[in-house]
């Protein structure tokens, strides 16, 4: 037992006390995990698992839930109503993904190449820092500034472009603008560590041995930066999906995304179980992300070996 | 370094991008010293905004509550989160577990609030302050875990060993060798959760019940409307998050001129 254990040890143990220190340690190591496990089992994973399980049961009036198992909900869900909310969040989050990904790659790729490490530092610590504050009142800024009498109004009136305030407000693109202003930085940051990653010695190794711009881009960029690309959308979607402040707040109930009915079936109609089936839906449509997500790196990987 | 990245076009872009960040913020801070109600009418400086929410007593107690679930959930989160980075770090090869620890942060909030809603209602569980707290605790752990380990990762273990061969315990080589090198990882960690949790709204939102916390207040009042005083606490509520992460920023990175093991770089 002893003996069998001592290879994964680490080096410069002593001898004599190796059995005990071994097992103590074993037995430390399971003390330093299992309260978290514990912890996450009882506030995570049990949880979900029962919004998952009411999911098929039957929602009455006054709240209550029938235990009747069934798929009411499923088919409920799939009326174009709901169908209609559910595909609209996919259309917004991925359009506020794309445009994170476009808005954040030059920043990324600029704060990747400064030359001193400091300069990077500060760069990337202020595009980080409004991420670390008050989602809430990062949206509320939008709203000084777009409603009616807002800022953006104010100004375009007083240099004479309009006369009467535009309506920027509650509308898909306040939706989208108040999403990329909340998660922009979260795909700055793993492209940043893509790029920075790459060593630009073997861009010129690669160009010294013939390659031609288009070549080096596809067979030695790329697949360096695709994992960066890939974490970054993943950072940014996940949240912009299942949002409930933006739409309600910027999109004033204009521009509803699953979340608000979400919010809306657990809060105000008290229907649970067909909330639970909404967010079951969502984490569906979470994990198909996930999946897309392992293929496109094994797929990178591949033309890393490949090529 | 070549010469790529030194175009002029890219220098603007990023200052651009910055203003993008920067530019709502600043508005809103000079606004909440703005006299006037009204956005577009400057009426001079004053502090009359701060005032007035210094006597509203809402908002008072939903700053309290959210003091108190923030500085308990911290507590929580540093202690399992410690305990979890060295099982990590020391412990284990698992990468089922490897990759299990950071799904508590993959996972949207409203799931994770939705979730614990039903939970504590199916267990009669009362909402309020102990909820929120075990709710903020879940991924707080995470974070904490995930922090401390970057600490932990740089650590010599020559310098514990060389403590226990010296005949010291373990418990006192712990205490006396181990958490002074950590320390400044854990309070890195403890100044991220603090700040996540005064600043989280959703999850709190479906664990709260009737108590109101900091940004479920802030929310309700934005849904009735642009006022200045949403300005003024927004103000603060904005410094004060900085400051805490730029004072995490500055425990968690690496001490320049130490070993450099210190600054490896993580490995993925």
């Amino acid at each position: 037992m002893t003996a069998s254990k001592t290879p994964t040890s680490g080096a410069g143990q002593p001898a004599p006390e190796v059995g005990f220190t071994q097992r103590a340690r074993a037995r430390l190591g399971l003390l330093t995990v299992v309260p978290t496990l514990t912890w996450w089992v009882i506030f995570l994973v049990l949880p979900i698992g029962l919004v998952l399980v009411t999911a098929f049961f039957k929602g009455a009036p006054y709240g209550e839930i029938i235990y009747e198992p069934g798929f009411g909900n499923l088919v409920r869900a799939t009326d174009p109503l709901y169908l209609g909310v559910l595909w609209h969040s996919v259309v917004i989050a991925t359009i506020t993904t794309a445009i994170c990904l476009v808005l954040g790659y030059p920043a990324a790729y600029f704060i990747a190449t400064r030359p001193q490490a400091r300069t990077r530092t500060v760069l990337l610590m202020l595009v980080i820092l409004p991420f670390w504050t008050n989602f809430l009142i990062r949206t509320y800024a939008w709203i000084i500034l777009l409603n009616r009498e807002g800022v953006v109004n104010g100004i375009l009136k007083r240099i004479g472009l309009i006369d009467e305030p535009l309506s920027l407000l509650y509308n898909d693109a306040a939706v989208v603008l108040g999403l990329v202003y909340g998660y922009l930085p979260l795909m700055i940051l793993p492209l940043y560590a893509a790029i920075e990653r790459i060593n630009p010695q073997v861009l010129e190794a690669a160009a010294d041995l013939g390659a031609r711009p288009l070549r080096v881009l596809r067979t030695v960029v790329l697949p360096l930066i695709i994992p960066g690309v890939v974490a970054g959308v993943v950072f940014v979607f996940v949240p912009s999906l299942g949002n409930i402040p933006v739409p309600e707040l910027l999109g004033g109930g204009r521009s509803e995304m699953i979340g608000n009915l979400i919010n809306r079936q657990f809060l105000t109609t008290r229907d649970w179980p067909f909330g639970s089936m909404l967010v079951l839906l969502l984490l569906l449509i979470l994990m198909g992300l996930l999946v897309l997500q392992s293929l496109v790196l094994r797929r990178n990987r591949k033309v890393r070996i490949d090529d | 370094m070549t010469n790529r990245g030194r175009n002029p076009l890219l220098v603007v872009y990023m200052g651009a991008l910055l203003a993008f960040l920067y530019l709502p913020i600043a508005i809103l801070i000079v606004l909440s010293f703005n006299d006037s109600k009204l956005a577009m009418v400057w009426r001079g400086f004053s502090l009359r905004w701060y005032e007035e929410l210094m006597h509203d007593g809402d908002m008072l107690t939903s700053i309290r509550n959210t003091l108190v679930i923030a500085l308990i959930a911290t507590l929580i989160s540093v202690v399992f989160g410690t305990l979890l980075a060295f099982g990590l770090e020391r412990h284990t090869r698992s990468a089922a577990l490897e990759n299990g620890v950071y799904l508590p942060l993959m996972i949207p909030d409203v799931v994770t609030g939705i979730g614990l809603l039903s939970f504590f209602t199916a267990i009669t569980f009362p909402l309020g302050t102990g909820s929120v707290i075990i709710a903020h605790s879940v991924w707080g752990i995470a974070f904490a875990a995930a922090i401390v380990r970057t600490r932990l990762r740089g650590f010599d273990r020559a310098v514990e060993e060389a403590s226990l061969d010296l005949g010291m315990r373990e418990v006192p080589t712990f205490l006396r060798i181990t958490l002074p090198i950590i320390w400044p990882g854990i309070v890195a960690a403890a100044l991220v959760v603090f700040t996540l949790s005064i600043d989280e709204f959703i999850i709190a939102y479906f664990t709260a019940g009737q108590t109101v916390t900091f940004p479920i207040q802030v929310y309700s009042m934005i849904r009735f409307g642009v006022t200045p005083e949403i300005n003024a606490v927004a103000t603060i509520m904005l410094l004060f998050s900085m400051v805490l992460i730029l004072t995490a920023y500055l425990f968690a990175r690496p001490r320049p001129g130490r070993r450099s093991a210190d600054a490896e770089e993580p490995t993925t």
